[in-house]
């Protein structure tokens, strides 16, 4: 019986860093300049390939909604991009919040890749963004976040018609950290069975359950040949796949990335750690996530929200997942919070909900 | 009481459900459908309700417009097409009530400018989108208390009620809607961001309107102020709801709504769209009872000053 280990040894694969991305979720899109410029030299250094660098939600995420970032998205992309050596830059781009002229921007700042994301089922609003990653000379990848609300079929024909726009690269997302490796395997499978060979497959881990690194080998046994992960774990929820440990296992299996392990961990230990007011675990809140199948943005919100109106977060996140809130929907953690202390009893004059004061 | 006399280009499913709102006007008589499908079947339920319809586009309507006495026309079809419509109907005199993201005309939001634009003589006025209709009364009614330097709104729509046009031209919809935000809502700077929610059942159209104001905000008069729009707005959108909020953190205000459609034609979850149809129904009947009244006269736009 073939094993995982003889299944992906001598496969090749490309890693991609989310940490100064994925990882803005966790420093509330605060990280500062010249810190984005020492972790990016060090993955630069350690032989990473890919570096994804915006605002945790991409170009135009800095917002009331999802927080402001400290800098403007082409503030840090003007000080990453000329730091680095060999790597590539990418940036995250959501239609609906980032805009033509923000992807523009981005090229024009020199970036070399952009992750086009949707939802799982809504692949088809981002005809204009794909169109424009590749007329821009970028290489351009589809998204399909939240993989796991939508069957397999689906998912497929999501992936189609993101390859149909000219994604040369297809990721499936696990954005809640909910799948198991079968989970992943079927998708992956299922995808790399129908797109065309010279696409690529990719796929993005969340730890809330602590699989992300079993779902990306799962992944990669299934086909995938980028995985991302984040040094030191650095994202939203309980984080993404640890870059470093995975990059560890996989030398350990026999999978070549080209990475030095030692270097990245050096990386992790000596930038990253000391910057994290926490590292990034599976608390119950984060766990929820994964657990329950919620978006792992949703975690640092749904905190503030039970500070702020005593309802506890995992009762929020909960609440959230039931009502199948999807990513990009943080403005309803503090309604659903709002709707929840009410119906608790919870809720200060200051703050009074309006149902009973709007004529019918 | 005699009834001014429309026509609705585009017979999908905002111009059914607009001819189901015209029908029920005072002062507005639906009497042509234009389409450029013979299949349609919203072309053949015009016809079965009386009016007179088209497979030809708006050439296939041209030659009756005058002897019919069109004067007001709606166009529901894409922002490509809008511009020729537009040239072709106000030549004849016609008023443009634009439901595409054209925005040649200038911007309505009904309970924000509809009445200062009734006065100017326009010949065309753009709708702005759903979003922008959902959500910049309550950006205006921040902004008409005290200066807010920052309007940010998220509309979130049920996935079965958003068509392929906009999902094709999504960065139009984003765009035109954050321009409206500034340009009617009143805020200085304006951001839109719009979320797509494949749900089943769909979910109800949710709008977030973020507001941070120049100086700290005045908690009763915003929140009084809010609550008078929002009674405005349900004059035309009965489903026009108040969820949560204001809430006052610091100068930032947030207003969490919800939008249920009316159910004329569309799903009631499909608040987005009625929400369309019903500011377009209520701008045209604005304009109707001014011509009515003998207080607004259309006069026909030569085609070399046409936009």
């Amino acid at each position: 019986m073939a094993t995982l280990e003889s299944t992906v040894r001598g496969k090749r694969v490309k890693l991609h860093d989310m940490s100064l991305r994925d990882g803005m979720h966790s420093m509330r899109h605060q990280i500062p300049l010249a810190k984005m410029v020492e972790i990016a030299s060090g993955l630069d250094a350690a032989g990473v390939p890919l570096i994804q660098v915006t605002h945790g939600d991409g170009l135009g995420g800095s917002s009331l909604n999802y927080g402001r970032g400290l800098h403007t998205d082409e503030e840090y992309l003007r000080a990453v991009v000329p730091a680095v050596k060999n790597a590539t830059i990418s940036v995250l781009h959501v239609p609906g919040i980032g805009t033509l002229d923000e992807l523009r921007m981005a090229a024009d700042c020199g970036v070399g890749c952009v992750h086009v994301a949707t939802h799982c089922t809504e692949a088809d609003v981002s005809e204009q963004h794909i169109g424009l990653g590749r007329e821009l000379g970028l290489d351009t990848v589809g998204f399909l976040m939240m993989a796991h609300m939508t069957t397999v079929e689906k998912l497929v024909e999501q992936a189609l018609l993101m390859e149909s726009y000219g994604a040369q690269t297809v990721y499936c997302v696990d954005s809640a950290g909910y799948m198991l490796p079968d989970d992943v395997t079927a998708r992956v499978s299922a995808i790399r069975g129908v797109l065309k060979p010279e696409t690529e497959i990719g796929f993005h881990g969340h730890h809330n359950l602590g699989m992300g690194c079993a779902n990306s080998i799962a992944a990669i046994a299934s086909g995938a040949t980028r995985i991302d992960g984040s040094v030191a774990g650095f994202g939203a929820g309980a984080g993404n796949t640890p870059l470093e440990v995975f990059a560890a296992v996989l030398e350990r299996m026999g999978v070549e990335t080209g990475i030095d392990v030692f270097a990245l961990m050096d990386v992790a230990e000596d930038s990253v750690l000391p910057m994290m007011a926490k590292p990034p675990r599976a608390d119950r809140d984060a766990l929820t996530l994964g657990y329950a199948g919620v978006y792992s943005t949703f975690l640092y919100p749904a905190k503030d929200c039970e500070r702020k109106y005593g309802v506890p977060a995992r009762d929020i996140l909960i609440e959230l997942g039931r009502k199948r809130m999807i990513g990009g929907q943080e403005d309803m953690i503090e309604d659903t919070a709002l709707t929840m202390a009410r119906e608790r009893g919870l809720l200060g004059s200051d703050s009074k909900g309006v149902e009973e004061t709007t004529p019918a | 009481m005699s009834k001014i006399k429309c026509a609705i280009i585009g017979p999908g499913n905002i111009g059914t459900d607009l001819l189901y709102k015209l029908m029920r006007s005072d002062v507005l008589e639906p009497v042509w459908m234009v389409g450029v499908d013979p299949t349609s079947a919203g072309l053949a339920r015009a016809r079965d309700l009386g009016l007179k319809t088209t497979d030809q586009g708006v050439d296939g309507m041209i030659d009756h417009v005058i002897a019919d006495g069109v004067q007001i026309a709606f166009d529901a079809t894409s922002a490509y097409v809008h511009a020729e419509n537009s040239r072709k109907l106000n030549a004849l005199g016609v008023l443009m009530i634009d439901l595409t993201p054209a925005a040649i005309g200038p911007l309505c939001v009904p309970p924000v400018n509809l009445a200062g634009l009734v006065g100017r003589q326009v010949m065309n006025v753009n709708m702005v989108t759903c979003a922008g209709q959902a959500t910049i009364p309550m950006v205006n009614a921040v902004s008409s208390v005290q200066k807010v330097d920052y309007a940010e709104i998220i509309a979130t729509v049920a996935s079965l009620s958003i068509g392929p046009g906009t999902r094709k031209n999504i960065d139009e919809f984003t765009r035109t809607t954050s321009g409206a935000v500034e340009k009617v809502g009143g805020a200085s700077k304006g951001k839109a961001i719009v979320v797509v929610n494949p749900a089943d059942p769909p979910l109800m159209m949710r709008d977030t309107v973020y507001c941070e104001t120049a100086e700290e905000p005045d908690r009763e008069a915003i929140t009084a102020s809010v609550h008078k729009m929002i009674a405005e707005v349900q004059k035309y959108v009965p489903g026009y709801r108040l969820k949560n909020g204001p809430t006052f953190d610091g100068r930032k205000v947030a207003i969490f709504l919800e939008v249920e459609g009316l159910g004329d034609f569309l799903p009631k979850y499909a608040g987005n769209l009625d929400i369309m149809t019903a500011s377009a129904a209520r701008a045209a009947e604005m304009f109707a009872q001014e011509i009515l009244a003998g207080t607004l006269e259309l006069k026909p736009v030569p085609a070399e000053e046409a936009a």
